[in-house]
């Protein structure tokens, strides 16, 4: 499997990457090296092998539905460009 | 053209937990903007999500009580799409193995027949913050207090042939998470939220048609009311020749019409990958047993023992089980010696209506269920009639003491004694010849006159049987 040009930009824009058109064609040639060491490992036989879904052989904890956060809204909304009446502000998303 | 409406639906139930999914932060409704999220919720560097012991919990009592397929493993993914209310640029939502996979629950068709309707799946996931647009020029105020909340996602097979069987299926399943405790149901405050997938095809073809996906719909009024109106719409878009878009549709409830989301962004990629932050959730056989046995009695159950044991129809049984507090409060007017049928009357009629007039839930009656059973028992033992059972309803509903107390005051015992209403009906066709004679010769709907003459003399307070018996002797 490889990309084309068209499918690079793509996955950029999904991304939110503005990437230039020189950079299109670089990003192009080294996503496509990744891709064929990682097809390597389509040769693996993997037919009896339980798919895995993270690295670490465990369970996920569970913790008690319990109410543990304070309110720390104040500081929270220091660090955000813009605020207002407690609310985050952020540019327009529909006119 | 003949065409057939193929209807699935994805169901968001928010699960009332005390804290969201993945943090410690309060899921209460209405609280100051922004004051219940937390680091997690916000998405800041360097926090972990933690899973919500009693959000599983609440998947797993759903994927019980429609005999799904619990899948003892199941994975959190990461949904990737940018939205300024999804502070991390991910919703962490289940992909390929949901907790919970293939169910099905039955409703009632129109032709009063049942039909199981198929449960693809059902999956937690964490809801997203709140967009305000109208609140600057500018700017889109972003609310962040939900974002976080725990929600089930549970989506239908393409089974419902028309609005009115989305409608049933969605009522099913609204009825069904309130009976089992997991979410409040309030589809006002957006508990409970339903996004309909609607295409047509011709009829007697396999093939589905291109579907939409209708979204903000807040009432089953407007369910119904949106997939009708896109019925029409891609039926009219067929016959003209032309294709349906693949897209989704907002549903304005003002204009009563359904209209295209702006579709600027490209087709939906949401390039969902497993959660490194999370592990998988692993369930034990104890913990799904437990489950099991704690579940209540659900509704279809409920309503098939009330048919059998109080020999109610199928179309009252349901109507009674719809909402467990009704069923419950219905139940215990029986165990308080009412009458199944008169009870059953009075709690979808008088009771229903002056509940639904004022918007009180069954919880909060004036009229309790020990009361209203009280008052069938007095119309089953004669004392009243069941026309002046209402006033004394009235009465009661405004506050005016207890049924024998109301009785009593107002003086609407029943009239027993015999001769006194020989008596009045005498009298009455004394001064009523002419009404007689036209009887006599063989207008018997004449008799409805007579018995409305007396029930104006005594107040309603004779009994309808002893007058209709004794009219008909004196009258023959």
């Amino acid at each position: 499997m490889s990309l084309n040009k068209e499918q690079v930009k793509e996955i950029a824009q999904l991304a939110k990457l503005s990437i230039s058109d020189s950079e299109i064609e670089q990003s192009t040639i080294e996503l496509n090296n990744i891709l064929s060491l990682m097809a390597e490992l389509g040769e693996i036989e993997t037919d009896h092998v339980e798919p895995m879904s993270h690295p670490l052989d465990m369970s996920q904890r569970l913790r008690e539905d319990v109410v543990s956060e304070a309110d720390l809204s104040e500081e929270f909304q220091e660090i955000a460009p813009k605020t207002g009446k407690r609310h985050f502000l952020v540019p327009t998303v529909i006119e | 053209m003949a065409w057939e409406t193929v209807i699935g639906l994805e169901i968001h139930s928010q699960l009332n937990t005390k804290s969201k999914i993945f943090s410690g932060a309060s899921t209460e409704y209405g609280a100051e903007p922004n004051t219940q999220a937390c680091a997690v919720d916000l998405g800041l560097p360097g926090v972990l999500p933690v899973l919500n012991k009693e959000a599983v919990n609440m998947a797993l009592r759903f994927g019980l009580a429609v005999n799904a397929k619990i899948n003892q493993r199941s994975i959190f993914a990461r949904k990737n799409y940018f939205y300024p209310d999804l502070p991390k640029g991910y919703q962490i939502s289940q992909f390929e193995i949901p907790i919970v996979g293939k169910g099905a629950i039955g409703i009632s068709t129109k032709e009063g027949g049942a039909k199981m309707v198929g449960i693809t799946r059902a999956h937690l996931e964490e809801d997203a913050g709140k967009s305000i647009h109208d609140l600057y020029e500018d700017y889109s105020a972003i609310d962040l207090n939900r974002a976080g909340t725990p929600l089930l996602e549970i989506v239908s097979e393409p089974d419902m042939r028309s609005a009115r069987e989305a409608v049933a299926y969605a009522k099913k399943i609204h009825a069904l998470v309130q009976y089992i405790g997991i979410c409040d149901g309030n589809m006002q405050e957006g508990s409970f939220r339903c996004d309909a997938n609607v295409s047509i095809r011709k009829k007697d073809t396999e093939e589905l048609g291109t579907r939409t996906e209708l979204k903000n719909i807040n009432s089953f009024k407007f369910l119904e009311k949106a997939i009708n109106i896109e019925i029409e719409r891609q039926q009219d878009i067929l016959e003209d020749g032309d294709t349906v878009v693949q897209e989704t549709r907002l549903y304005d409830a003002e204009k009563d019409e359904t209209r295209s989301m702006r579709t600027k962004e490209e087709a939906n990629d949401y390039r969902y990958f497993p959660d490194p932050d999370l592990l998988p959730v692993d369930i034990e056989n104890e913990l799904l047993t437990e489950i099991k046995n704690s579940l209540p009695e659900l509704p279809t159950e409920k309503k098939n023992r009330f048919v059998s044991e109080f020999g109610l129809s199928d179309y009252d049984a349901e109507n009674l089980t719809a909402q467990k507090p009704l069923a419950d409060y219905y139940e215990a007017m029986l165990n308080d010696g009412a009458e199944a049928k008169v009870s059953a009357n009075w709690v979808m009629g008088e009771l229903s209506a002056a509940l639904n007039k004022n918007q009180i839930d069954v919880q909060d009656s004036p009229i309790s269920a020990k009361e209203l059973s009280e008052l069938v028992k007095r119309i089953g033992d004669d004392t009243i009639s069941g026309k002046i059972a209402k006033d004394v309803f009235k009465a009661m509903w405004e506050g005016n003491g207890r049924v024998d107390d109301i009785i009593q005051n107002q003086g609407l015992k029943q009239m027993t004694d015999v001769g006194a209403i020989e008596g009045i009906i005498d009298g009455i066709i004394a001064n009523n010849s002419e009404q007689v004679e036209q009887f006599k010769a063989g207008n018997t709907k004449l008799l409805g006159y007579f018995v409305g003459q007396v029930m104006k003399v005594t107040q309603g307070k004779a009994n309808p049987k002893q007058v209709n018996q004794i009219l008909n002797d004196k009258l023959s």
